[in-house]
C-alpha cells in the first residue's frame, strides 16, 4: 500500500509578521517557516497506515528555504522517499501549487501508482484555494476533505470527516484517492534530533524540475495589512499577583465571583 | 453585474445559521451591484427549508434524491450545472466543514480559484473585492475576485444571523439537476462522543491552547476551573495532541459555547477557535504574544505566561471564597 504525502511550509505565526515593501505580501526578510501543521498530520496518518498495511510513503514538496530539514525529519519518522519540485521559485498561490503538484504527479516516472495521496486539508496561507481538490480533479480521482480517520481495505478507504458540534460523517472512498487531512488519528510522532541527523547522512532528497503550468489567475491581492482592530481587550499589567488581584476585582464587579 | 448566489447549508432537517449570515452579506453585495440575490438550496424533500430563505429574491431549489446526504461531489456537480445555465457573478459558500468541500470541488470542476477565508465582500463598478483573513488572523488582504464565476468561501460571523432572516415568503423556483452515482459514498453520521462534561452548559470555562506547553499543565487549568465550578476545554492543537477529548473542543469543528466567563490560557485566537467562543459574556485572555488576535475579542487581556498567571489567580480566588 503506497502513499504520496504532499507537504508545504508556511510562515511561523509565532513570529511577528510584517508586510513587505510592495504592500501586498509578507516581508520575507526575516520570515521563519515551519511545516504546515495539517501536512504534519497528513504525514502522521500516512505513517500510521504504513505501520498497519506496509508499503511505501513518498514525500513530495515544492522547493523552499529550510525544506530539506522538513524532509529529513519526515524521513527520520519513517517515510521512505523524498522528492522536491525545483525551479518554480517562490509559489505563494495554492492554485499554482496544486497545478505544479498535479502535473508533477501525473508526469514524473516512478511517482505513480499509489493508493492514496494525502495532504493537509488547509493551510494558513491558502488564499486562492485548497490543495487537494484540484489535484484530485487533475488525476481524475475521488476526493474527500476534513478527514480525521482513514482505514483501508479492498481498494476502498473508509474515512471519517468532521462536521460541526462533534458530529462526523463516515464515507467510503474508492482508491486511488486524494484525501485532505484535518487531523491524524494520533498526534504527530516525535523524532529525536539524532535520528534526523542520521537520516541526513544516510538518505538523499531527489529533485525533479518544475513542470510548465498555466499561471494562476482570478485572485489578485491589492493590499495586505495587519487587521484593523475594531475592539481590543482592556489590558491588565503588573506582576502575576497584581493582575490576579485586578482580575478578581473585575470578576467581583461583574458578579462572577 | 450578474446575480449573486448564496449556497444554503442545510443538513438533517435544518438550515444552518451561517446561511442567514451569508444572505445578509449577499444582500449588501447584491444591492451594491444592482443584481438580484439568489439562494441555492440543494436537497431532497427540503421545500420546507427553502421557505426559510425569504431574504433572497429567489430561492433556486434543486430536489434530487442524490442530494439527501452530504456528498460534496453531488452538490458541486449540481451547482456546476446550474452555474452553466444561469451564469451568476459569484457564489458565496459557507466556510464550514460541511460546505467547504462543496466549494473546493466546484472550483476544481470549473477550473477557477476558490477564494478562501473571506470575512467581507464588496461590489464596486462590476468588481468584487474581498477582505480575507490570513496567517491565523495575523494579516488581512484586500483581494480582487475576478474569476467568472467567483467562488468565495465566507467565514462564519461575517454578518449577524438576524440580518439574514426574513418573514417574507420565499420565492421558490424549482430547478432540475442530473446526477450520476458519486465516487465517494456517504455511509452514516457519527454522533458526538458522550462525555462526563457538557461544556456548552457550563457558566465558567477555562480554555487551553498550544501555549499551555505540556499535557501535565492541563492540571493547572483543571484546578482554576474547579475554583469556580467550571470545566476545561481547548482549542484544536490541544485536541490534536490528545491532551483533551473531542467533546472538549471549542471552535469550528467542536462546540459553540457562550458561558458567563471564558478564560483562555495560551490561545492565540485563530478564527476557527474564535468562532466557537466569541459570544461568551466575559472573556479573559492570557497570552505571551501581545499581538495575538485573541486580544481583539477578549474583554480583558494579560500579556504573560499562563503558567504564572493561573496559579496566582487560583490562589486569589480561593482566598476570596475563603
Amino acid at each position: 500500500m503506497d502513499i504520496l504525502v504532499l507537504m508545504k511550509v508556511v510562515p511561523d505565526v509565532v513570529e511577528e509578521l510584517e508586510v513587505g515593501s510592495d504592500g501586498k505580501s509578507l516581508d520575507t526578510g526575516f520570515l521563519r517557516t515551519i511545516l504546515n501543521e495539517r501536512d504534519d498530520h497528513a504525514l502522521e496518518q500516512a505513517l500510521l497506515l504504513k505501520d498497519k498495511h506496509g508499503g511505501k510513503v513518498t514525500l513530495l514538496t515544492l522547493d523552499a528555504p529550510d525544506i530539506d530539514d522538513v524532509l529529513f525529519t519526515a524521513l527520520a519518522k519513517g517515510a521512505d522517499r523524498a522528492v522536491k519540485i525545483c525551479g518554480a521559485g517562490s509559489v505563494s498561490s495554492t492554485q499554482m501549487a496544486a497545478r505544479l503538484f498535479g502535473e508533477t504527479i501525473a508526469k514524473t516516472p516512478g511517482l505513480l501508482p499509489v493508493d492514496l495521496v494525502l495532504t493537509g486539508v488547509s493551510a494558513i496561507d491558502d488564499l486562492d484555494g485548497l490543495l487537494a481538490a484540484p489535484i484530485a480533479q487533475k488525476l481524475g480521482w475521488p476526493y474527500a476533505g476534513v478527514v480525521t480517520q482513514a482505514t483501508l481495505a479492498d481498494k476502498t478507504a473508509t474515512v471519517v470527516k468532521e462536521f460541526a458540534g462533534g458530529v462526523r460523517g463516515e464515507y467510503d472512498v474508492p482508491t486511488p484517492a486524494v484525501l485532505g487531512i484535518q487531523a491524524a488519528e494520533k498526534p504527530p510522532r516525535y523524532v529525536p534530533v539524532a535520528k534526523v541527523r542520521a537520516a541526513m547522512k544516510s538518505q538523499t532528497i531527489e529533485s525533479v524540475d518544475a513542470p510548465a503550468v498555466e499561471a494562476a489567475a482570478g485572485v489578485e491581492v491589492q493590499q495586505m495589512a495587519k487587521p484593523r482592530v475594531t475592539g481590543h481587550a482592556e489590558m491588565l499589567e503588573g506582576s502575576a499577583d497584581e493582575v490576579a488581584d485586578k482580575l478578581c476585582e473585575l470578576l467581583a464587579k461583574r458578579g462572577l465571583l | 453585474m450578474a446575480n449573486i448566489w448564496v449556497l444554503a447549508e442545510a443538513g438533517r432537517g435544518q438550515v444552518s445559521e451561517i446561511t442567514f449570515e451569508l444572505l445578509a452579506l449577499g444582500r449588501e453585495v447584491a444591492t451594491q451591484s444592482g443584481a438580484p440575490l439568489e439562494a441555492v438550496l440543494l436537497g431532497s424533500n427540503a421545500r420546507e427549508l427553502a421557505q426559510k430563505l425569504g431574504a433572497a429574491d429567489t430561492v433556486l431549489y434543486a430536489d434530487n434524491a442524490a442530494l439527501a446526504d452530504p456528498v460534496p461531489e453531488n452538490a458541486a456537480t449540481a451547482l456546476a450545472q446550474l452555474i452553466g445555465e444561469k451564469q451568476p457573478a459569484a457564489v458565496l459558500v459557507p466556510l464550514t466543514n460541511l460546505s467547504v468541500d462543496v466549494g473546493v470541488v466546484l472550483a476544481a470542476q470549473l477550473g477557477v480559484p476558490f477564494l478562501n477565508y473571506c470575512k467581507d465582500l464588496k461590489a464596486d463598478g462590476g468588481n468584487l473585492t474581498a477582505t480575507c483573513v490570513l496567517y491565523g488572523g495575523k494579516m488581512e488582504a484586500a483581494v480582487t475576485a475576478a474569476a467568472k464565476p467567483a467562488i468565495i468561501g465566507i467565514l462564519p460571523g461575517a454578518r449577524s444571523v438576524e440580518q439574514g432572516r426574513s418573514d417574507k415568503p420565499a420565492n421558490i423556483t424549482d430547478v432540475a439537476v442530473s446526477l450520476a452515482a458519486p465516487k465517494v459514498r456517504f455511509k452514516k453520521y457519527l454522533e458526538p462522543e458522550t462525555s462526563d462534561v457538557d461544556i456548552t452548559q457550563k457558566d465558567f470555562l477555562v480554555a487551553v491552547g498550544r501555549g499551555i506547553q505540556t499535557r501535565d499543565n492541563i492540571e493547572l487549568a483543571e484546578e482554576l476551573a474547579a475554583t469556580m465550578g467550571g470545566a476545561v476545554c481547548g482549542s484544536r492543537p490541544v485536541i490534536d495532541q490528545g491532551w483533551l477529548g473531542l467533546s472538549r473542543q471549542v471552535g469550528k469543528s467542536g462546540m459553540l459555547v457562550k458561558p458567563k466567563l471564558y478564560v483562555t490560557l495560551g490561545i492565540s485566537g485563530a478564527p476557527e477557535h474564535v468562532e466557537g467562543m466569541k459570544n461568551s459574556q466575559c472573556i479573559i485572555a492570557v497570552n505571551t504574544d501581545a499581538a495575538a488576535p485573541i486580544f481583539n475579542v477578549a474583554h480583558y487581556g494579560i500579556v504573560g505566561d499562563a503558567l504564572e498567571i493561573a496559579p496566582a489567580l487560583i490562589e486569589k480566588i480561593k482566598a476570596r471564597k475563603g
